[in-house]
């Protein structure tokens, strides 16, 4: 088992931690982005907490994994799990989408110079961390390092994101791990609806790589799988990630009216009563 | 010594007037640029979409075939990929055409490498008009005005292959963003080895002492200003004619000076006159000492087909021209 039952109970913990946190941000900023953010605490929480290699106090560091965020909207779920993990004080979370604040509405290096890049617009995420990964290849690093990507479902209607799936694709590049949020929403609705996607597992093998497909809130599935993609030594790894978007708040779950738009006071005091319960039936299902 | 060489700047080929003056593609010196980037330091990187040749990346592809990436007809993915490898260190220089890239890929261009502040430096080839027969598809005239807007970009435009050369070499030390305007065929070449070049240095290419009108030009109009300087200067107007290689950060000092100099003002530049090269230099004397002034330039129109030459005059930026509107600009 790659995890042990304290790790594993440790992580879940702090992913609905973390969706607490995202609740508390979103009622303070008064806009920004719900779905995406609550469904993607697994998949952080086990990047942050379990797969990386990085050193918080030290972001800097030449030698860390990078992590490129594509679908920058998500940014809630990113910054709540950067603060947790000890990049910056959790007081700052606060702060999000408020004038001075590192914390922008869409992530921006310039202002918090721990992210590895501003990312906003969709689809250009995976362009950026194929070259990365290429440029890892060319100077011997691709044995010391990784570049993670995570995307969205959604923003491969963006045509630029299939150009990265080609040229990854074609340079081989066994240090580039990718993971879809595959929540099937976008902004105007189910993803089959608005521009369908399926067969997207065909899709990429089609262009070469390996593609592992998870249960996105099975942390033990989630960290077995970015174990796997460190074997893959001939192409890169897409890991389709199966997530309910508003994972954690059922009136928020698997509707796409959430997508954009943060709880009001009244519905972050109910989303919190609900996390706060998951969070002691987490705890006592462990013991 | 011909009066008209004798006002030439003092390092510029003095042969330049004749009619068998040597002719290079202002882009093939941008390629022996790439190679000499490459030759200086290691972390430069060439992208390529499916141009090599055309682009100019073919000599560094095969002096430095491992530094040297094929990305397929992509300029899209080319701008945001070039971002991440100067992430990792590199100073990528992605090559295309200016239709494409800067064109297509102007979005990718502002956000991943622009707000991200990469040093990705852009080499886009058949800029202009003169592209000629593949028709005004092909012919970028306003990848000066999409380049010049975004925050932290820097833009040149060289007025022969020595200069594309010397600014290909400079680019890849700045830090920044650069975006390098190219023209695909052969034209005169203007300048020696010996002729300075500094990034955001305006240069005086041919010297008054009381001009009656200051011509700005840049990429290979710079000749047919010159061309026309001549033309006035037998026909006992004196003018003084600006090289603003840099379009941005603009030499405002030199143009200022120009201005204080000749009172009038005219622009010559390849690109459409609306937020081209002439309307940065109007937004400079605005603020700092109006003058009157005329824009030689494409007024508002796409391109076609034809030979360079053919369409540099129906457009309205050949020696003529630019003498009709120094006449123009004199009489206001």
């Amino acid at each position: 088992m790659l995890l042990t039952p304290h790790e594993k109970l440790s992580l879940e913990k702090t992913a609905n931690e973390i969706r607490e946190s995202i609740i508390e941000m979103l009622v303070e900023a008064g806009s920004g982005h719900t779905a995406g953010p609550l469904g993607m605490a697994d998949v952080f929480t086990v990047l942050y907490f379990h797969t990386l290699r990085q050193d918080p106090k030290n972001p800097g560091w030449d030698g860390r994994d990078r992590l490129v965020l594509s679908n920058g909207h998500i940014c809630p779920v990113l910054y709540a799990t950067m603060a947790y993990a000890g990049y910056f004080p959790r007081e700052e979370l606060n702060t999000l989408r408020k004038f001075g604040s590192r914390l922008q509405g869409h992530p921006h290096r310039e202002f918090l110079p721990a992210l590895e890049t501003s990312s906003g617009p969709l689809g250009e995420g995976l362009s950026q961390a194929v070259g990365m990964a290429i440029a890892d290849k060319m100077d011997g690093q691709d044995g010391n390092r990784r570049i993670y990507c995570l995307m969205s479902d959604g923003e491969l209607d963006e045509g630029q994101s299939w150009e990265a799936a080609m040229l990854g694709g074609k340079q081989a590049l066994h240090n580039l791990v990718a993971l879809i949020d595959r929540n099937n929403i976008q902004i105007d609705g189910f993803t089959e609806q608005v521009m369908p996607l399926e067969p997207l597992a065909d899709k990429w093998r089609a262009w070469n790589w390996h593609v592992l497909e998870i249960d996105g809130h099975n942390v033990e599935a989630i960290a077995s799988a970015f174990d796997e993609a460190k074997s893959v030594y001939e192409r890169p790894t897409m890991i389709i990630a199966h997530t309910i978007p508003g994972k954690g708040v059922p009136e928020f779950e698997r509707d796409f009216h959430w997508h954009g738009k943060p709880p009001d006071a009244e519905q972050a005091r109910m989303a919190l009563s609900e996390l706060r319960t998951l969070g002691r039936k987490i705890e006592s299902e462990a013991e | 010594m011909p009066d008209s060489v004798a006002r030439l700047g003092p390092t510029l080929n003095t042969k330049l007037f004749d009619e068998d003056v040597e002719q290079v593609a202002i882009r093939t010196g941008f390629g022996e640029g790439l190679v000499c980037a490459g030759e200086s330091d290691p972390r430069v990187v060439v992208l390529c979409g499916d141009l090599t040749e055309s682009a100019q990346a073919l000599p560094f592809k095969k002096k430095f075939p491992d530094r040297f990436v094929e990305l397929g007809v992509a300029e899209q993915n080319m701008a945001s990929v070039a971002s991440g490898m100067a992430a990792m260190g590199k100073i990528p220089f992605i090559t295309s055409y200016a239709m494409f890239s800067p064109g297509r890929n102007w979005e990718q261009i502002r956000t991943t490498i622009c707000y991200n502040n990469r040093p990705v430096k852009i080499g886009g080839s058949h800029a202009g008009v003169s592209v000629g027969p593949d028709g005004g598809t092909h012919q970028a005239i306003e990848d000066i005005a999409i380049t010049r807007v975004v925050p932290r970009m820097i833009v040149i435009c060289p007025c022969d292959s020595i200069e594309a050369r010397k600014a290909t070499v400079a680019a890849a030390t700045t830090g920044t963003p650069v975006y390098l305007r190219l023209a695909r065929n052969k034209t005169a070449v203007i300048t020696t080895e010996d002729t300075p070049f500094e990034i955001g240095r305006a240069q005086v290419v041919w010297k008054s002492d009381a001009p009656k009108v200051g011509l700005v030009a840049c990429g290979a109009l710079v000749h047919k200003a010159l061309l026309a300087a001549k033309t006035l200067q037998e026909n006992g107007v004196e003018v003084e004619v600006v090289n603003l290689a840099t379009v941005k950060p603009i030499d405002s000092d030199a143009i200022v000076a120009l201005a204080r100099k000749a009172k009038r003002i005219v622009t010559i530049e390849e690109h459409q006159i609306y937020g081209g090269m002439g309307s940065a230099v109007a937004e400079c004397l605005a603020k700092n000492y109006p003058v009157p002034m005329h824009f030689v330039g494409v007024d508002d129109r796409f391109g076609q087909s034809g030979t360079p030459e053919e369409l540099i005059e129906h457009y309205g930026m050949g020696r003529d021209a630019i003498v009709n509107a120094a006449h123009e600009v004199m009489a206001r």
